[in-house]
């Protein structure tokens, strides 16, 4: 049995502790939000938070995240809401993706927008390098120079 | 399916200020049969692409696929502004996989372009089927949507509803229908003070026979298209509740892993499951021809089990080839030379005879894998005698066809459910049938849906690949360091002809193409031969502008003087990257030029070397003439999107054969361009007025010359080879200013 939050609700899967959290999300709780991608940690399709951290949830047995909050990409609003009840539909992040157009395809947005959140809540304002080094996720469609604006727009604010 | 008169006039002509237009778009019938087969409650289709309801809200069905480029927007803007319709009240739909709304205009857009595309020849090829049935598709490719599509259908069909509206109320008030205009999905009599909701005029409307011709607007008049609106796709991009074929997800579905033959065109010999089947729910283990497949409950546990079944597949010819054997194969043909077809100008060989001078130039690109992020996958479901679908894909009536036919059954008996799709560039276009075909074998065992996904490394190694090309140049000089002779022999396939041809004024020009084929797999790849072709040819001109001691730039203007357009964009992009100013220390400007689907499009690429000798791309600055822009925004988009994509294979791309094989597995080994090196991008719209061009793929081709040709200022190193990542810049001398 492997227990965790997802969103702020309790999840209780009768599954393999090996079993990935994305398939865990994807097949066993029908969350298609986050994307498979590469299957090695490598694209950061699948980006989740545990704890309210990125994590690249393709390689991260269930087991590690006994007990823990996950965020996926559908509750990325709720969550940083909170019992707000005026807090808008979306996070500032996904609205300044949609200010500045940002997805094409979109395949690769979920975890794009996880680890852009993930890093704008430990560093708000963070430098090019740090945005080079913190979101490495692959986007085939070539929205960078759409995320790095978007960022700095967030980052201004 | 019956065929009007109607659908063949495609002639044009320009009448006043708009343009007169024989539409193919408007099949008569189509608007009584969806009328009478679609239509729910109070709802009318006035013509097959719009849906009035009575309450205003207009429906414009999109017969396109939605990748990203923008399309779901771009053409309903296009109808909706014909239409007179506010945007407020337009829905946008994906048009249902039936014949009735086939996107065949496009098929002749091409053919008036340069014939067939390639993607499209196997159709003719495989069944010599007629231009009525080559008609009966929906594609998504050959950047054509809009410029297609979007000009012969969509602003045709809003154009001729907003007229057969007007004709309604003219009716209705007993007035003439010219006294009547319109404006935000509204028909008004100005003298009488009346007015009409399109809604209230629907149900008449959809009585019309649709008019034989209609007027267009002239761009003064438009109130939609020229404006950046926001495209209508992206907020389901932004909360994850956009929906890819990968997201097919029913309580009963089973998920298929599957493990192809390594080799291409192998066989299946032998299968040791073990114990496999005991395993946590693990249904089946099913054989194909060419590859063994675990079906179970969940996705990981059926790749999980299939990493323990053992299979065995037939040795092959192909077993031993290498990459080295297949470019040593290409240089073997290009020197047998029996190209037969070569496009022939002046007389190249007398030229080379008498030159004073000539240079060679021998490039090589490799085979690319076009790695879209969703990884190719195909849901199907096979119960009372019919056949669901769902799949990404770039034609969703051919992908219907096909599964009835390989589970046996007749067309109309397959469903095909959209969805959006998680990147295409030419991986997902008809004739690329492995997992289509694989997925629905595997579903007709079951009676629920099974979901075939292709892991990452099977998505890289089961491509049809973006062929591997040799092209050899010489170019001859006369005794005034003139070029008088361009040469040129490369190794097929062709699948956009003209692609190697060149707009510079050399007298004359010898190309021609030999064979290429190998056994590896080839398709489209964003922009097709324009990719390779356009490395070749930017860059040999560049070496016959420095050879000739001219400035790359000015060479190329000079040798433009029939190109006006070719002249514009490289102005406007070389001023604006401050071509022949000073530059940061350490850093060198490239330039190239390249019309492809309708679009020219000129880059400069601003490039320095690393501590390690790497080259970084600081910035590149394009300007492109698509004529006019329908969604300025989308234009940029897609412009950098293609420049993005273009530097990952300038940089990276390189898929290899070892043992007959594909040598890579996944991203480390097959490397993408990620924020880090992406650079700043600058795109300029030269706004031409001329026939729109295509945006999908123009911007990709330029890029990796703009880029080797600024790294040869740099570094005195010619790049003949890619990708850059196998050079080495470490011992590099900066040619002298030219």
């Amino acid at each position: 049995m492997a227990s965790f939050k997802v969103n702020g609700v309790e999840k209780n899967l009768d599954i393999e502790p090996e079993m990935p959290l994305l398939w865990a999300l994807r097949d066993e709780l029908g969350m298609t939000g986050t994307k498979f991608g590469c299957g090695i940690a490598s694209c950061g399709a699948c980006t989740v938070h545990v704890n309210g951290s990125a994590v690249r949830s393709c390689v991260l047995p269930v087991s590690a995240v006994e007990g823990q909050e996950i965020t996926t990409i559908e509750g990325l609003a709720s969550v940083a809401a909170g019992a707000n009840p005026s807090a808008p539909d979306l996070s500032a992040v996904q609205q300044a993706w949609i200010d500045h157009q940002v997805p094409q395809c979109g395949y690769c947005q979920s975890g794009m927008i996880m680890a852009v959140s993930s890093l704008l809540a430990t560093n708000p304002n963070p430098s090019d390098a740090e945005i080079d080094s913190s979101v490495t996720n692959v986007c085939r469609c070539g929205s960078y120079p759409r995320v790095r604006k978007a960022i700095r727009s967030l980052a201004v604010a | 399916m019956k065929i009007s008169r109607r659908r063949f006039l495609l002639s044009s002509a320009v009448v006043g200020g708009g343009v007169l237009i024989g539409y193919s778009a408007l099949k008569p019938s189509k608007h009584r049969r969806a009328n009478a087969e679609l239509v729910k409650g109070e709802e009318r289709y006035v013509t097959s692409f719009i849906k009035i309801e009575p309450n205003n809200n207009i429906t414009i069905y999109v017969p396109h696929s939605e990748m990203g480029q923008g399309v779901h927007t771009s053409l309903p803007m296009m109808a909706a502004d014909e239409l007179d319709a506010a945007w407020e009240d337009i829905t946008v739909e994906q048009a249902p996989a039936i014949d009735m709304f086939a996107n065949g205009e496009l098929v002749k857009g091409f053919a008036g372009e340069f014939g067939l595309p390639g993607f499209l020849k196997g159709i003719v090829n495989a069944s010599a089927v007629s231009v009525a049935e080559l008609m009966n598709l929906q594609t998504t490719g050959g950047s054509s949507s809009v410029r297609f599509t979007g000009e012969s259908s969509m602003r045709t069909s809003g154009a001729a509803a907003r007229q057969m509206l007007i004709e309604c109320a003219a009716t209705r008030w007993g007035v003439a229908a010219d006294e009547c205009n319109t404006a935000l999905s509204h028909v008004q009599h100005n003298a009488s003070g009346r007015s009409l909701s399109y809604g209230e005029l629907a149900n008449d409307a959809a009585l019309l026979e649709p008019p034989e011709n209609v007027t267009l607007k002239d761009p003064s008049q438009f109130t939609i298209m020229g404006k950046a609106i926001s495209r209508v796709d992206i907020p389901a991009k932004v909360d994850g509740t956009a929906e890819y074929g990968i997201d097919a997800h029913s309580e009963d579905m089973l998920y298929a892993a599957i493990r192809f033959a390594p080799v291409f065109g192998t066989k299946l010999v032998s299968v040791d499951a073990g114990d496999v089947l005991s395993r946590r729910g693990v249904q089946r283990i099913i054989e194909l021809e060419d590859s063994v497949a675990v079906v179970a409950d969940s996705y990981w546990r059926a790749k999980e089990a299939l990493k323990l079944v053992k299979s065995e597949f037939e040795s092959s010819d192909a077993d031993t080839t290498s990459s080295a054997d297949l470019f040593a194969g290409f240089e073997r043909s290009l020197a047998e030379d029996d190209s037969s077809e070569a496009m022939e100008v002046g007389d190249a060989d007398a030229a080379l005879e008498s030159a004073a001078d000539i240079i060679e130039g021998n490039y090589t690109v490799p085979y690319l894998a076009h790695a879209a992020m969703e990884p190719m996958n195909c849901t199907v479901h096979i119960h009372d005698d019919v056949a669901e679908v769902w799949t990404s894909t770039q034609d969703a009536l051919s992908i219907k066809a096909r599964v009835a036919s390989i589970a046996g059954l007749a067309e109309d008996d397959a469903v095909f459910h959209h969805s959006y799709l998680g990147g295409g560039f030419g991986r997902r276009l008809p004739f690329n049938w492995n997992v289509i075909d694989h997925a629905t074998l595997i579903a007709k065992e079951f009676n629920v849906p099974v979901k075939t996904v292709l892991s990452r490394e099977d998505d890289m190694q089961q491509d049809y690949y973006r062929p591997a090309v040799a092209s050899n140049f010489k170019a001859a000089f006369d005794a005034n360091g003139m070029v008088q002779a361009w040469h040129n022999r490369f190794t097929g396939p062709v699948q956009t002809p003209g692609a190697s041809h060149i707009p510079y004024a050399i007298a004359n020009q010898s190309i021609g193409y030999v064979d290429g084929d190998t056994h590896v797999p080839v398709a489209a790849w964003r922009s097709v031969d324009h990719s390779q072709q356009t490395f070749f040819t930017e860059s040999f001109v560049d070496e016959i502008a420095h050879r000739s001691g001219k400035n790359p730039y000015q060479f190329r203007m000079e040798m433009l003087a029939e190109h006006p357009r070719h002249r514009k964009v490289l102005e406007v992009a070389a001023e604006a990257a401050g071509y022949g100013q000073n530059l940061p220390e350490g850093h060198a400007l490239g330039i190239a030029v390249q019309e492809s689907f309708g679009s020219i499009v000129a880059e400069v690429a601003e490039v320095s070397l690393d501590a390690n000798d790497r080259p970084v791309i600081h910035k590149v600055t394009c300007a492109i003439d698509c004529g006019w822009a329908v969604n300025p925004d989308t234009v940029e988009a897609q412009v950098e999107s293609g420049i993005i994509y273009g530097l990952t294979a300038a940089l990276y791309g390189e898929i290899t054969i070892e043992n007959g094989r594909v040598a890579q597995n996944n991203f480390p080994d097959y490397e993408m361009v990620r924020m880090a090196d992406s650079p700043e991008i600058d795109v300029h719209i030269v706004e031409s007025g001329e026939k729109l061009g295509g945006l999908g793929e123009p911007s990709t081709p330029p890029l990796a010359a703009a880029v080797s040709n600024g790294l040869y200022i740099l570094t005195g190193q010619r790049v003949r080879e890619l990708p850059l990542k196998n050079h080495d810049f470490s011992r590099s001398t900066p040619i002298a200013k030219v």
